[in-house]
């Protein structure tokens, strides 16, 4: 950014889109802790607010996008990651951001969300995890409690909810989080340290819909911000025991903060020598032909 | 004429396609243009492998039925091909395996054992029993040798190559001609340097017959040529991960065939709907589902015209040679930038796993083509409104630029809109494109034709089938007629270049005549389908057989 331009304030970061959540719910929160995150991360760490760039599933949450003014990628259901892991290899100074749905990666889009892990991409996924289908009118998620009963399964389901957070350690994921959008303080510092994260950031953010499954009761009784030492965030089987303390189905405390954080080579950057500087490719065809004669 | 044909066959994992190019290197090195058929099955070892090699004075792109000489290592290689075998036909076998065979036994095991080579040097054994039937001097085959093989195996596959050179007689005599040893190479070799020639910096895949070759020759090549290769968790990884790479500003193309190509089709909609450029090479092989996974068929020309929710243009090519995929895949991609549009090359197995000699010197490079990009001055908007549909780019990380793409009808700052005006203004944005992309491609040569124009015959084919059509043609002084532009459909060049065509006949590797259909949706008559659907290319002499019924 040159001297000239005053820094972007967290309010210039909202567009002229008009919202259209429904009153109370958590996708508010969600999306002004992220453009403070934004904010005061281009402020602190002198990130210029074009390096920042959004991805959006589809479902509510996507929408996020179209109401923050920065750099953003609306793409399909369930498909902002492998989009996000091609913009970090083609710029490596960007922050990949992606807005993803409990529906659209934990179903549509698992094989992408276990691959980034796997990878160690460098992009941070932040998953608004309402625990059913919004947009499309209350359906059953792959984080829905057992028991719950959606329009497609008026019955209850009889399947259990994954933990995503317990998926995300297995597939290697090097920084695991999870948020609740009553505690946006928190929330924020979660985003930011998720986006400094060199690596594969995953936050689960335990969101309201305050439509067709209003938790807030249930969250606002169990959920509590870890303190510290409450787990060793660098050690894999302390941060699966913490996890594993409340698995999204039966009555546990809930844990919110980061239960895991460790430093992998990063994916991008092996690839990122290949393409640097303007080389003159047509002379590399020539001489790749030359060498079959 | 000088013309050449070698078949050699054996099993899976005996290295029947390496000994074909080596087969091929050996006439490329006396001048002459070769062309490679290689025929396998879905396996890793046993069943049965062949390569046909053809080799001619000429420029060549199909087989013929009938070889000059046979190499073979069992006795399928002999049984399955009795119908190539004639009266000056030379067999020469692996008499230790391969026990009923009419020709000239090579006991390859006892070779192998006494010059302590592994099995795979048998392949030396061959060719050097072929360079003394076809009475190509040691030095020739010495030369090939060098420049194929690695240094540590070298001395063992001279030694052996030596002793099938000793162990046969001269048959007959290829005269060296005076032009120089061209290389050889496939359509997916061809097709991946065509696309660095137009820009790429990064190619995507998920492996797929027979397209992953290109994934191997480019991973193999990344450092050389400089661009980034990924291979992803599957095929809506790859285009998805394509479409982030050119979201941020880089050039990327994905490769696949049908089965992959249906995965990709909701991406291919997003690139429609968001205008990121993204080139895909789709080869062809026969369907529906898994088909036949390692042969050949131009089934997919609909579904690659339509593939994709919702109307948005798209460039559709179809290359039928290496001149024609160097020139047209390094186009492609261009065109993709200029137009923000995807763009498919369409190839099959035939190409894209066919060998042919090529020269670089001998294509005509089309025009060199930048996307259009954002100057700085006022508010930038993604998907600005310009006369001719295009909207300047920018990416992330350009300073003063906020740069929004969408899956959504969207607006011009690439915002959700639900409005009347807007989505008809997005809609009739994107019909601008098309004709601008049709406008520009009307310079191009989107129709090409060979032959005399008052022939009173004209044989209309597309992709692969090209060769094999020129060289029938002759027999018949008919005119051939070729589209390599399917989509935007280029009808006025079509309709010029049909002119008296007299009898028409439509070559197609298909059950359904797909080109013939698109020619009927464009209000054109395509005459009479001559088609072939057995997962095989045509033979020339097969395909005058089947035209002398049209134009008899």
């Amino acid at each position: 950014m040159s001297p000239e331009q005053p820094a972007r304030t967290a309010g210039d970061l909202i567009t002229r889109a008009q919202n259209t959540w429904c009153p109370g719910c958590g996708n508010f929160s969600i999306e002004h802790m992220m453009k403070s995150a934004i904010a005061e991360l281009s402020e602190e760490e002198g990130i210029p607010i074009e390096n920042f760039v959004l991805l959006g599933g589809i479902g509510c949450h996507g929408k996020l996008v179209d109401y923050l003014n920065v750099n953003s990628f609306y793409g399909i259901h369930g498909r902002s990651i492998p989009a996000a892991t091609g913009i970090r290899l083609a710029n490596p100074d960007v922050k990949v951001i992606c807005h993803v749905g409990d529906g659209d990666i934990y179903a549509e889009g698992l094989d992408h969300l276990i691959f980034a892990a796997k990878r160690n991409s460098d992009i941070t996924v932040v998953v608004h995890d309402n625990r059913v289908y919004g947009l499309t009118t209350g359906q059953y998620t792959p984080t829905s409690p057992t028991g719950f009963k959606g329009r497609s399964t008026p019955g209850g389901i009889t399947e259990h909810p994954i933990n995503p957070l317990e998926v995300m350690l297995a597939a290697g994921a090097t920084h695991i989080g999870r948020g609740y959008t009553k505690k946006v303080r928190h929330l924020k510092d979660l985003f930011k340290e998720a986006i400094m994260h060199r690596g594969f950031s995953f936050i689960d953010v335990l969101q309201i819909c305050a439509t067709y499954f209003n938790l807030t009761d249930y969250y606002n009784e169990h959920a509590y911000e870890m303190g510290e030492g409450e787990v060793e965030t660098g050690r894999f089987e302390s941060a699966l025991e913490k996890i594993r303390e409340w698995d999204y189905d039966r009555e546990a405390p809930i844990a919110l903060g980061t239960f895991y954080s460790v430093k992998k080579p990063i994916y991008e950057e092996h690839f990122q020598s290949l393409t640097a500087g303007k080389p003159d490719r047509r002379a590399f065809v020539q001489k790749v032909l030359q060498e079959r004669r | 004429m000088g013309e050449y044909s070698v078949l050699i066959g054996g099993k899976a994992g005996e290295g029947i396609n390496t000994a074909g190019l080596s087969i091929a290197a050996l006439f490329s090195r006396l001048g002459y243009r070769t062309y490679m058929y290689f025929d396998y099955p879905s396996l890793i070892r046993g069943g049965h492998n062949f390569a046909i090699i053809r080799a001619s004075e000429r420029a060549i792109g199909a087989h013929r039925t009938p070889v000059d000489v046979l190499l073979a290592f069992d006795q399928n290689s002999i049984e399955n091909h009795r119908q190539r075998i004639h009266d000056g036909t030379t067999v020469i076998y692996d008499s230790s395996q391969a026990v009923r065979g009419e020709g000239s036994g090579l006991h390859l095991d006892t070779i192998l054992k006494e010059e302590k080579a592994p099995r795979i040097v048998g392949n030396s054994a061959m060719l050097g029993a072929l360079a003394r039937t076809a009475g190509i001097g040691r030095d020739v085959l010495e030369d090939v040798l060098r420049a194929t093989v690695p240094a540590k195996h070298l001395e063992a596959n001279l030694r052996v190559a030596g002793r099938g050179y000793d162990a046969v007689e001269n048959v007959f005599t290829v005269e060296p001609l005076d032009t120089p040893a061209l290389p050889v190479l496939t359509g997916n070799e061809i097709t991946g340097l065509g696309l660095v020639h137009g820009g790429l910096e990064s190619y995507v895949a998920y492996p797929m017959t027979p397209t992953s070759n290109l994934l191997h020759y480019l991973a193999e090549r990344a450092e050389d040529l400089a661009i980034k290769v990924l291979h992803p968790e599957n095929e809506i990884g790859v285009i998805l991960m394509a479409l982030g790479l050119a979201y941020a500003g880089e050039k990327a193309a994905v490769g696949t065939s049908g089965g992959g190509f249906c995965l990709m089709t909701e991406g291919l909609s997003l690139a429609g709907m968001s205008e990121i450029p993204v080139t895909i090479v789709m080869g062809q092989r026969p369907g529906p589902s898994t088909g036949l996974p390692t042969y050949t068929a131009q089934t997919d020309l609909h579904f690659v015209l339509n593939a994709g929710q919702g109307e948005f243009p798209r460039l559709v090519v179809a290359p039928g040679d290496l001149d024609e995929a160097y020139a047209w895949s390094a186009t492609a991609l261009m065109l993709s930038w200029k137009y923000q549009v995807p763009s498919i090359i369409l190839t099959d197995k035939t190409l894209a796993e066919g060998a042919f000699s090529f020269d670089i010197d001998a294509v005509a490079p089309h025009p060199d083509r930048e996307p259009l990009l954002w100057d700085g001055s006022g508010e930038y908007r993604r998907y600005a409104l310009t006369e001719g549909g295009v909207s300047p780019l920018a990416f992330p990380g350009r300073e003063g630029a906020v740069v929004k793409v969408n899956s959504y009808v969207h607006d011009e700052a690439g915002i959700t809109t639900e409005a009347v005006d807007e989505t008809k203004r997005l809609r009739e944005k994107m019909l601008r494109k098309d004709e601008s992309l049709s406008a520009e491609l009307s310079t191009y040569p989107v129709v090409r034709t060979y032959g005399a124009r008052d022939a009173g015959r004209t044989i209309v084919c597309w992709g692969s089938e090209k060769w094999a059509c020129i060289e029938a043609a002759e027999v018949f002084g008919a005119r051939v007629v070729q589209p390599l532009v399917l989509a935007p459909f280029p009808a006025r060049t079509w309709k010029e270049a049909m002119i008296g065509a007299g009898k028409v006949a439509c070559v197609e590797n298909n059950a359904t005549g797909q080109l013939a259909r698109l020619l009927r949706q464009q209000g054109f008559d395509p005459g009479r389908p001559v088609l072939k659907y057995d997962g095989r290319p045509f033979a020339v002499d097969e395909l005058e057989a089947r035209l002398g019924e049209v134009f008899a």
